[in-house]
């Protein structure tokens, strides 16, 4: 892509650097940008400066805070005796959403993958080791994404985790509700097949 | 299962190309260089997702355009399917089915089996054994999704660990536990892919060997064993122990990524003691095989696809092909020939109709 100007090439190279955006959209929004007044892109500028500046993630599960502890952890009514390990804080509020869950989080904040990488250093498991050295946790759920790399990790966790005296269990993962089996794939209705649960 | 037609945008040499096929034979001809195996290359897309020839994607894609379009709708018997893929330069390709967008594109792969039969398939006996796996994995691959499913978890995790090692190479570290949370899954999904790989030789042996026997009229006898790591008594122990070897080379240096079929004629490797002839019935009865296991295995029949066959067997091993053809082995089948008027000889006494697409004709200016 050529640009007119070398202004416009650097706010489009860091616009489309986010998830989603591509060149072309980034060159729109940077157009818009320009054709706004000039007030818009300085509040916009602000609010990303402050929110890079003041954000805070909780000290015990690393999920985004105003805090230093977050409210979850200062709750008084969660029950601190269960840990669910997920990737990311957008993770927590999808489980926060579904009301069913009455535990702590610990916010892993990614994934291990060597071919990026991300190794468990780069990852908030010492901490999370920290955590379970007070022995007041009795069941730690694995909730990451279904994917390799996430596998891995679970995998790399159970085992740093087996020195512990605790409960290690995992999000069930199957047929969606509402979901036909005939459209689901082979992998997940196999998984289900062979993970079946007693029909209450 | 018969591919009722053809749409193609962009690809490769074509910049627009619209085709019907009849159920039977057709026939694709013109000069060299006109693009009859791409034409051929469209039809693998459809069925395998990728080129034959070409994996960069984006290479496929008519020189200085900025997307391509391979479209065409498949008969299969009871159902119509139509088939597209589309890619934009620098973009994900889509594949779709029925206008419905796959999660994964390996999905697709065993709906629509194709076999293909070109003048480069002398490359299995004389290129590493890469290509040899290539042609088990592709096989294995039309007839069982939980295989492909398999082995593509184990090449993706087989580059996670060797990136690991190369960390810990760099970086003069170690971690035992984050090497065992790759060493556990490659040993379980290598040890399936052996077993399957193992089960399906066995069954595709004396498919091949027939098939020799009937090309080559039972001239020599030829030989296909399967060799792999996973042969040796302790393959657990033996992989964990080459941790030194690994991290000196920051790659894995044993599994079924390094398996290999060995080839073999009158006990001797045929790559260096067959003749050109032998090599050639070799792979071709590897391909007929191919196309019989698939058709076993699934009930359907793969469209085949033949390139320049005409031009590049001798008149012994056409007349076996053409033999196979008028028994009705095959469905439909799409072939190339830069001369019209042979194929229109070979293929006169055929009870199958022959469809002639004169490629010159059809893209003119070429
Ligand atoms: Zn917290």
């Amino acid at each position: 892509m050529n640009f007119p100007s070398r202004l416009v090439e650097d706010a489009v190279t860091e616009i489309s650097k986010l998830p989603g955006i591509g060149k072309k959209t980034a060159l729109r929004l940077v157009l818009h940008l320009l054709k706004e007044e000039e007030q818009t892109t300085e509040l916009l500028a602000k609010a990303l400066f402050k929110l890079r500046a003041e954000i805070k993630y909780c000290k015990h599960c690393h999920n985004i805070s105003d805090d230093d502890i977050c409210a979850i952890c200062s709750s008084t009514v969660r029950d601190k005796s269960m840990i669910c390990i997920v990737e990311s804080s957008s993770d927590v509020m999808a489980i926060e959403n579904t009301s069913q869950y009455y535990g702590l989080y610990h916010v892993l904040g990614g994934v291990i993958s060597p071919i990026e990488g991300i190794g468990p250093s780069d990852l908030n498991i010492d901490s999370l080791l920290e955590r379970m050295a007070g022995n007041e946790v009795k069941e730690v759920i694995l909730a990451l994404n279904s994917t390799m790399e996430a596998d891995t990790t679970s995998f790399y966790l159970t085992k740093k985790l087996k020195n512990f005296d605790v409960k290690i269990t995992s999000i069930a993962r199957g047929v969606p509700i509402g979901g036909e089996l005939e459209f689901t794939d082979e992998i997940t209705l196999g998984r289900s097949i062979l993970r079946r649960v007693s029909y209450e | 299962m018969h591919l009722q037609n053809l749409h193609l945008l962009s690809f490769k040499n074509y910049e627009h190309l619209d085709l019907e096929f009849p159920k039977d034979i057709n026939c694709i001809v013109g000069a060299n260089g006109v693009g009859k195996t791409n034409l051929l290359d469209a039809i693998n897309y459809l069925c395998m997702t990728k080129s034959a020839f070409n994996y960069v994607d984006n290479q496929n894609i008519k020189h200085g355009d900025p997307f391509f379009l391979v479209e065409g709708e498949i008969d299969s018997g009871e159902r119509k399917f139509k088939i597209h893929c589309s890619l934009k330069n620098g973009r994900k390709k889509s594949f779709r089915l029925n206008k419905k967008e796959y999660e994964k594109v390996s999905e697709h792969i065993g709906k629509f089996p194709c076999v293909l039969i070109t003048p480069y398939d002398t490359d299995l006996v004389r290129e590493g054994s890469e290509i040899r796996r290539k042609f088990m994995d592709n096989t294995i691959s039309q007839t069982d999704k939980i295989y492909l499913d398999n082995l593509l978890k184990y090449n993706h995790l087989i580059r996670q660990r060797n990136n690991l090692l190369k960390y810990f190479f760099e970086n003069r570290t170690f971690d035992q536990d984050l090497l065992d949370s790759y060493n556990e899954p490659i040993i379980g999904l290598g040890k399936s892919i052996y077993e399957k790989r193992n089960a399906f030789v066995e069954e595709f042996l004396p498919i091949f060997l027939e098939n020799y026997a009937f090309i080559s009229d039972e001239a020599e006898p030829v030989a296909l064993t399967y060799q792999s790591h996973h042969q040796t008594a302790n393959f657990e122990e033996e992989f964990r122990r080459n941790i030194k070897k690994d991290l000196q080379l920051q790659r894995t240096c044993m599994g079924i990524h390094k398996d290999d079929f060995l080839f073999e004629i009158s006990n001797y490797p045929l790559k260096k003691f067959g003749s050109q002839g032998q090599q050639k019935s070799f792979v071709i009865s590897l391909k007929l095989a191919q196309f019989q296991v698939i058709y076993e295995i699934t009930q359907n029949k793969p469209l085949l696809l033949l390139d320049d066959i005409f031009d590049k067997l001798d008149d012994n091993r056409i007349a076996k092909l053409l033999e196979l053809v008028s028994k009705g082995t095959f469905g439909q089948i799409f072939l190339t020939d830069a001369r019209p008027e042979r194929s229109a000889v070979l293929l006169d006494n055929m009870r199958e109709k022959v469809a002639f697409y004169n490629m010159e004709e059809i893209i003119p200016g070429t």
